[in-house]
């Protein structure tokens, strides 16, 4: 049974990365949740960034957020990248499959997956 | 929407927007009917506002003129024979929302619950401050969580660090397998 100690040695374990964390999210990866986003599957997408971002260590270094209506829902799920010093990167048409290889590719290894940005799709 | 859980969802995101500190989703199953309810402390609406709710076209929204929301929500309660009821107060001393939602299960066109668990992960991660209550009362017995309880424990670790989102995770699929083995 899962019990209130293990949030409690979660708690222990945490003291010092706490303030690791603080200054960090370089990479802020914002998946769109309006009703629109919803209804197109971005439940799965979102889920799918914070456990890969996880799995990949890349916790200090990218937050995963979500927003309302992005403005292209023929596109949702839409998911943009935000970096700084670099252009905003706009995924469209997300799956959990997609969301992993973004994570791999992309956030881990800095290379922009072309074929499934904006600007391919309307291309 | 495929899901219930994903017009709940849908809906609660109402609730964070309304800034309320203390969000409520209550799930009410009996044999064959089925009571969502959702409440909360957030800023409410005007009674125009309220009125106009259910209207496709009436929306806070600003990237267009249209919002499916609560009429998406109304609509898959009324198709299975159930009901729909939206309160609202925006009096500064007596401020919040709750909005209600009928089922019958064993209607052909009710949608199923679905994943109800990942429902909750996205909304406690998204709005880690916000005081989440959640129950599931079923014939079977009663899912609980309630996120102040497991701040007391957690102390500065918020609710949306990993580990503690994949412990609600798993507590609510510990307390939803033991409802369904009874």
């Amino acid at each position: 049974m899962k019990s209130l100690a293990e949030l409690a040695a979660i708690r222990e374990k945490m003291k010092d990365k706490v303030v690791l964390r603080e200054g960090s999210g370089d990479i802020r990866v914002v998946v769109g949740m309006a009703t629109c986003g919803i209804a197109a599957g971005a439940r799965p997408v979102l889920n799918a960034f914070v456990e890969k971002v996880n799995e990949a260590g890349l916790t200090d270094k990218v937050t995963v957020s979500q927003t309302g209506c992005i403005g292209v829902c023929q596109f949702e799920p839409v998911v943009e990248v935000f970096e700084a010093g670099k252009e905003k990167v706009t995924y469209v048409k997300m799956t959990a499959e997609k969301a992993a290889e973004v994570v791999e590719k992309h956030l881990k290894g800095g290379e922009v997956i072309s074929e499934y940005t904006i600007t391919n799709a309307i291309s | 929407m495929k899901e219930l859980s994903l017009n709940i969802l849908d809906v609660a995101k109402n609730s964070v927007k309304a800034c309320a500190t203390q969000i409520h989703i209550n799930l009410e199953e009996t044999e064959n009917r089925l009571v969502l309810t959702i409440t909360d402390n957030g800023c409410g609406m005007s009674r125009e506002q309220v009125a106009n709710v259910t209207d496709p076209f009436f929306t806070t929204r600003t990237t267009r003129n249209v919002g499916m929301g609560i009429p998406l929500l109304k609509l898959a309660a009324e198709q299975t024979g159930g009901s729909f009821e939206i309160t609202s107060s925006d009096s500064p001393d007596d401020h919040g929302t709750q909005l209600s939602a009928w089922f019958y299960t064993d209607h052909i066109d009710f949608t199923p619950l679905g994943d109800i668990i990942s429902t909750l992960t996205a909304l406690i991660g998204g709005s880690p401050d916000i005081d989440w209550f959640f129950t599931h009362s079923a014939p079977g017995g009663t899912v609980e969580l309630s996120t102040p309880e497991l701040r007391e424990v957690l102390g500065d670790v918020p609710l949306d660090n990993y580990e503690v989102l994949k412990w609600i995770e798993e507590y609510l699929r510990e307390g939803y397998n033991s409802i369904h083995n009874q």
